[in-house]
């Protein structure tokens, strides 16, 4: 069966296995940061982060360094302006915060631009906005997994402060819990993530990778733990059948084009969701009858 | 008198709870009545089901002169989310409890804006005309609900716990301006409350509603212990301090106090 | 800039702007801006499909978009900011992918990303007319309902006016007022002329039809100052609409806080 499901040469192909490895560590510890931010309800905010990571990466195009680093910087630079404006006392979908973000996409629009005037650096608007997981090289593994372990660390120390005051902020302070101080930690992990996931699947669709997984891990109604396990198996398992898909999608045409990578991992998500929703439903509708 | 509304037998049951139980009540036109009950007693449920926001399990409410579908039943909720910046005077909101709902782009006629200078007016919230919603405090919003709720001349008036959160001072004054509007334009109040006492001097009907049921008439006729002990389910008495009137529910406990005799009423 | 070939980017930009702007109004008074974010990705799908199948663009814009909306519409009971954020994200995969078998040059994507001047041609100059005067007439006919459900949606649903009509016929208008907006400004941009002038108007005035001609004005406005530059420039449309949007914003913001609530 596995000959039916996996193309040719997936096995020995060295730059398929690089890209599922940095793919798959990054979705681990972002189903972990993403459920927080799904239930400290900041799913904007993760986005906002995205637009600005963009910025960045297409910033460090122009600039020739590595796209990694661009996401980074950019989603850490967008983390503090919105510390600064003080993102988090607005309401979450605050049209202050997408009026200004649309300016760090517009500044992308002008970076990429400009990127793409230098014709050596052909396909830099796929690679910062979808991704070439790909491409990846070693040694952005190991950045990637050194910054991975960094974040896991981090969510570990600040973890049971974190969840409590993402549940009641007031109780938390009362107790002692410096809840702005949690708070500022996690906007920073968040955008070391987003950055991370931008690597993975691109900026525009980091988010997929960042709330997708734990938005359909919570619909399955378990404790914290269960549902972070479930979120990173969701979304490893959506990074390589993504994987796959794509390796497989080369040979489905005549044309040989595949399908980007990005897409094929987003549309598992989708699908992930959309099964979870359904059986849900299916579930509930039994109960009552 | 002829009945604004009729409700008949109803049950309203939410996530396999049943939050109203064989409810009974009518109200005439140009009533005062108060929806008296505690905290969670289903008075804000109860409001919803006469708008047709909710439907019944069992029963009917009925309109024998169709003032729902007339749209001649106003609301007062409690509170409503306001944004800030909403571009939106007094006069513009209040306006649109008169032509909101229809569609089409029919210039605003000179008539419905005199109409909604003088209802500002019986709410004592002219001053307040040419302010921003989003910008009242909220004594202010309820004037401005008020009178969004009596533009359009209803025939009845619901209100959601319109005296929460005032002090006794504000709370008169809302109950004298109610009286007063009741007076002049005619129309039937239904109001919900907690504190019976606000309301005594007022009300010409209670309905009071506990433990899922509800019993409505006079005040004198419902607030005794034999009509509200059926309705609590258990002993209750009715005890009058100093002029105000006080439901004493809950079970006896004599342990829990030490014995002061001039506190004790058996 | 004003040569023959242009005259059909002014014209179709002034009418893109103003139905932007109008629309916008009402997505900010709902506070629907994220879902403002997410449909022009679906018109972005929507124009890739259209090139890969090899129709025209319009079809897709109109058709994707569309859906995108009524989807979003329909989520908008259970959980709907992770819907429209999936959402968000999905169309734009597809729209990626799409844009990926078609082998689409690089120019080809950042057009439909962040924009280009003669976005819309000639051909498709009736259609868009149309569409856009069946949008400023659906406005139109919404305004009030669109207001009192906005500002208090328990006493609209009191009143009797059915939030799952007034929902969809609003997210149909914002949807076919993105297929219109996307080919000029971009996917990713669409979103700020649509947001960022009435954003900006509504802290100016306190009526709400004043608020409303002041939205489209200052749309207008931007968007012709972002075709302009554009031109002169050879960059993107977007670029200029984002940062314009913003910088509006910002400023007239700036300027308000000093007047207080009560203005």
């Amino acid at each position: 069966m596995l000959h039916w499901l996996v193309e040719p040469g997936l096995w020995s192909n060295s730059a398929v296995h690089l890209g599922a490895a940095v793919g798959v560590v990054v979705a681990a510890v972002s189903a972990w940061v993403g459920l927080f931010t799904v239930l400290r309800a900041q799913s904007f905010a993760g986005h906002a982060l995205a637009d600005v990571a963009m910025a960045g990466g297409a910033g460090a195009g122009l600039l020739a360094w590595p796209a990694l680093v661009g996401f980074v910087t950019g989603s850490l630079a967008g983390a503090g302006a919105m510390e600064l404006i003080g993102v988090e006392r607005l309401r979450q979908r605050d049209v202050a915060t997408g009026v200004v973000l649309g300016a760090a996409t517009g500044l992308s629009a002008l970076f990429l631009y400009l990127v793409s005037l230098d014709s050596s650096s052909s396909g830099a608007t796929q690679v910062i906005l979808f991704g070439s997981l790909f491409s990846v090289s070693a040694h952005v593994l190991w950045l990637v997994l050194v910054a991975c372990a960094l974040l896991a660390v981090g969510v570990a120390a600040i973890g049971r402060p974190l969840l409590f005051s993402s549940v009641s902020p007031e109780a938390a302070g009362a107790r002692g819990v410096r809840v702005a101080r949690v708070s500022l930690s996690f906007t920073a992990v968040m955008a070391v993530t987003v950055g991370l996931s931008a690597i993975v699947l691109g900026a525009v669709l980091s988010t997929a990778l960042l709330i997708g997984p734990p938005a359909a891990a919570l619909r399955l109604g378990r404790g914290l733990r269960a549902t972070g396990l479930a979120a990173a198996a969701f979304g490893t398992g959506a990074v390589l059948a993504g994987v796959v898909a794509s390796y497989d999608s080369y040979y489905w045409w005549p044309s040989h084009r595949a399908l980007p990578v990005s897409f094929c991992v987003v549309t598992v998500i989708v699908l992930e969701l959309a099964a979870v929703s359904a059986v849900r439903a299916l579930a509930r509708r039994r109960g009552d009858g | 008198m002829s009945n604004i509304v009729e409700v008949t037998g109803v049950d309203v049951e939410m996530a396999g709870r049943l939050v109203l139980s064989d409810v009974d009540f009518h109200l005439e036109a140009g009533e005062f009545a108060g929806l008296i009950g505690s905290n969670g007693a289903g008075k804000t449920t109860l409001l919803r089901l006469m708008l047709g926001l909710l439907t019944p399990t069992r029963g009917e409410v009925r309109w024998p002169s169709d003032a729902l579908a007339q749209r001649r039943v106003g609301y007062v909720p409690q509170k409503v989310n306001l944004d800030v910046d909403v571009p939106l005077r007094v006069r513009d909101f209040v306006a649109l409890g008169e032509d909101g709902h229809r569609y089409g782009l029919r210039r605003r006629p000179r008539s419905t804006w005199q109409r909604v200078d003088d209802v500002l007016e019986s709410v004592e919230g002219a001053a307040l005309a040419e302010r921003r919603i989003g910008a009242l405090s909220g004594g202010e919003l309820q004037r401005v609900l008020l009178a969004h709720a009596l533009v359009s001349r209803p025939e009845l008036l619901l209100l959601d716990e319109p005296l929460a959160n005032l002090d006794p001072g504000a709370t008169q004054d809302i109950v004298e301006l109610l009286a007063r509007v009741r007076d002049r334009e005619g129309v039937a109040v239904l109001l919900s409350a907690h504190d019976i006492n606000s309301l005594i001097g007022v009300m010409d009907r209670v309905v009071y509603i506990a433990n899922a049921h509800v019993a409505s008439g006079r005040t004198n006729e419902v607030v005794r212990p034999d009509v509200l002990s059926a309705l609590y389910g258990h002993h209750v008495d009715v005890v009058r301090v100093h002029g105000r009137v006080l439901v004493v529910t809950g079970d006896a406990n004599d342990e829990a106090w030490p014995s002061h005799p001039e506190l004790v009423v058996e | 800039m004003f040569a023959s070939f242009m005259t059909n980017a002014w014209l179709v930009g002034t009418v893109v702007a103003l139905l932007a702007g109008a629309t916008g109004f009402f997505v900010v008074m709902r506070g629907s801006s994220f879902a403002a974010h997410a449909v022009p990705n679906g018109a972005f799908a929507g124009a890739a499909g259209a090139t890969l199948v090899g129709v025209a663009p319009l079809i897709g814009l109109v058709s994707f978009s569309v859906l995108a909306a009524l989807g979003i519409g329909a989520s908008r009971r259970h959980r709907s900011d992770v819907a429209t954020a999936m959402a968000l994200v999905g169309m734009l995969a597809l729209g990626a992918a799409f844009l990926s078998l078609s082998a689409a040059y690089e120019p080809q994507v950042e057009a439909l990303l962040f924009g280009e001047i003669l976005g819309v041609s000639s051909s498709q100059l009736a259609p868009v007319l149309a569409i856009a005067a069946a949008c400023f007439v659906a406005l139109a006919v919404m305004y009030r309902p669109l207001l009192l459900q906005a500002a208090a949606p328990d006493l609209a649903a009191a009143r009797g006016l059915n939030a799952t009509t007034l929902e969809m016929g609003f997210m149909l208008t914002l949807a076919l007022g993105a297929s219109l907006t996307v080919p000029v400004v971009g996917a990713l941009l669409s979103f700020s002329l649509t947001v960022g002038p009435p954003a900006a108007a509504r802290l100016l005035t306190r009526r709400p039809a004043t608020a409303l001609a002041l939205s489209m004005g200052l749309s207008l406005a931007t968007l012709w100052v972002a075709l302009a530059a554009a031109y002169q420039s050879d960059l993107p449309v977007g670029f200029f609409v984002g940062t314009l949007s913003a910088l509006l914003y910002v400023v007239v913001r700036l300027a308000t806080r000093r007047r207080g609530a009560g203005a």
